[in-house]
């Protein structure tokens, strides 16, 4: 696709369109293959040992160094009305709605959704779907739908871990360094943050950002251009539509889980 | 073998990981962690303006926390509202004659009930119902009054400022806790 001339704006449209069109019809087939998955649930394991358990380290770093973050700016955007004392309310509040979900969604597409989409697609570049057919393996079912459903199970579990070592750098920023009382910061927090309202609220988008991204990487990695030139253009193609496509379906399920 | 083995104990670590986090949030953080419920029993209480009482909101004596608000009614014959409160098991020994009064805690903090404890030897039980209550404090209404004449005397008492029994005017000083 990418090694096509220019045609105008028309064409390029309708190959968006096309774009979007093959990905809806690939998440049925994947959503249909997930049964037969079933039968190669090591796979699924390995692969959320892989995208999840992987990813650990860098999750849990951006996290404690976002809260740290937020905890300083708030803190100082707060001394101005006199609130600072609501920190530890605005600090999980946001994390909960809004950043937890979305950071760790970018953070995933760029850790795992990279590494998926050059997986397979190097797999498809060396035919290795194609031999997997010849030997009845369904593809779809070995490869594709473990990975995605690795993507579902792992992205909230890592949005959670994010969320917890953001208060957790919040609380050493705000409470540790900046003196601030630690019974007023738990205790404001306790009293106006829902679990239902905030906490499932963010597991409900970072599920929906785990299936988003994760469709994206196998989708890109099973239709690449059988070229290295073809799995770069995947790869890349991955970071960019995940990171649009999350920031985008933040805003409508924001608005929908209002 | 023993690789097969390491991947599937880190996917397992990890999960059990995510979840733990995810319990941490939900039971730490929230307002899960102020709702400790245990054996409970419920008083009812009635008055003319709840203002901005919300469920599980906070029941307090001496400012310290004994119970939660289970349910605001409005009455359909008196059209008053019925507050009914769950109270912890372990504060049986609430004396029948106490008030009940809708607090504020701040000046614009989230609303509570406080308790007054009275002197009665007789204890409430499940289901009783107090006496003297008073309502929540307007802010609208007392700016109103000041605003009109400086002296809250001069208008009678009405709606937002007194409840069953008959108070004296809107009291500022009471509205803190």
């Amino acid at each position: 696709m990418s090694a096509q001339p220019k045609k105008g704006a028309f064409s390029g449209i309708a190959d968006a369109i096309v774009q979007v069109g093959a990905c809806s019809l690939f998440l049925l087939q994947v959503l249909a293959a997930i049964p037969a998955s079933f039968r190669h649930f090591r796979e699924t394991v390995r692969q959320i040992w892989f995208t999840g358990a992987m990813s650990l380290v860098i999750i849990m770093t951006c996290g404690l160094f976002v809260g740290m973050v937020l905890g300083l700016q708030l803190y100082y955007v707060l001394s101005i009305f006199g609130g600072t004392a609501a920190l530890g309310t605005v600090v999980s509040l946001s994390l909960y709605r809004e950043l937890g979900p979305v950071v760790t969604a970018l953070l995933f597409a760029g850790r795992a959704g990279t590494s998926i989409t050059a997986e397979i697609g190097l797999m498809r570049a060396t035919d290795q779907l194609s031999a997997m057919e010849m030997m009845a393996v369904d593809p779809l079912a070995y490869v594709a739908a473990p990975r995605f459903v690795a993507g579902v199970i792992a992205m909230p579990l890592l949005a959670c871990v994010f969320n917890a070592l953001g208060i957790f750098g919040a609380h050493l920023v705000g409470v540790s360094w900046l003196g601030l009382d630690n019974g007023t910061f738990w205790s404001n927090m306790t009293s106006s943050v829902d679990v239902w309202k905030d906490v499932i609220n963010g597991v409900w988008k970072s599920v929906a950002f785990g299936a988003v991204v994760s469709l994206i990487a196998v989708f890109q990695g099973y239709t690449t251009a059988p070229t290295s030139e073809g799995v770069a253009y995947a790869t890349t193609r991955t970071v960019v539509f995940s990171s649009i496509v999350v920031l985008a379906l933040d805003f409508v399920m924001t608005a929908f889980l209002m | 073998m023993a690789q097969r083995r390491s991947y599937q104990f880190g996917s397992g670590l990890f999960i059990l990981l995510g979840f733990a986090a995810l319990a941490y949030l939900a039971t730490q953080t929230t307002s899960i962690a102020n709702f400790r419920q245990g054996d409970s029993y419920t008083l009812k209480a009635r008055f003319t303006n709840v203002g901005q009482l919300k469920l599980r909101a906070p029941v307090k004596v001496a400012g310290v926390r004994i119970g939660s608000v289970e349910s605001v009614d409005v009455d359909p014959s008196k059209l008053d509202a019925k507050v009914t409160l769950s109270i912890d098991k372990r504060y049986n020994e609430i004396p029948d004659d106490s008030s009940a009064a809708i607090f504020t805690s701040g000046l614009l903090g989230d609303q509570y009930v406080g308790i007054q404890p009275g002197g009665s030897p007789e204890m409430f039980k499940e289901g009783d119902e107090f006496v003297l209550t008073q309502s929540s404090m307007q802010l609208e209404d007392l700016i109103g009054k000041f605003l009109v004449n400086g002296s809250p005397s001069s208008k009678p008492a009405d709606a937002g400022a007194s409840g069953d029994h008959p108070s004296e005017p809107a009291n500022p000083s009471s509205s803190k806790p």
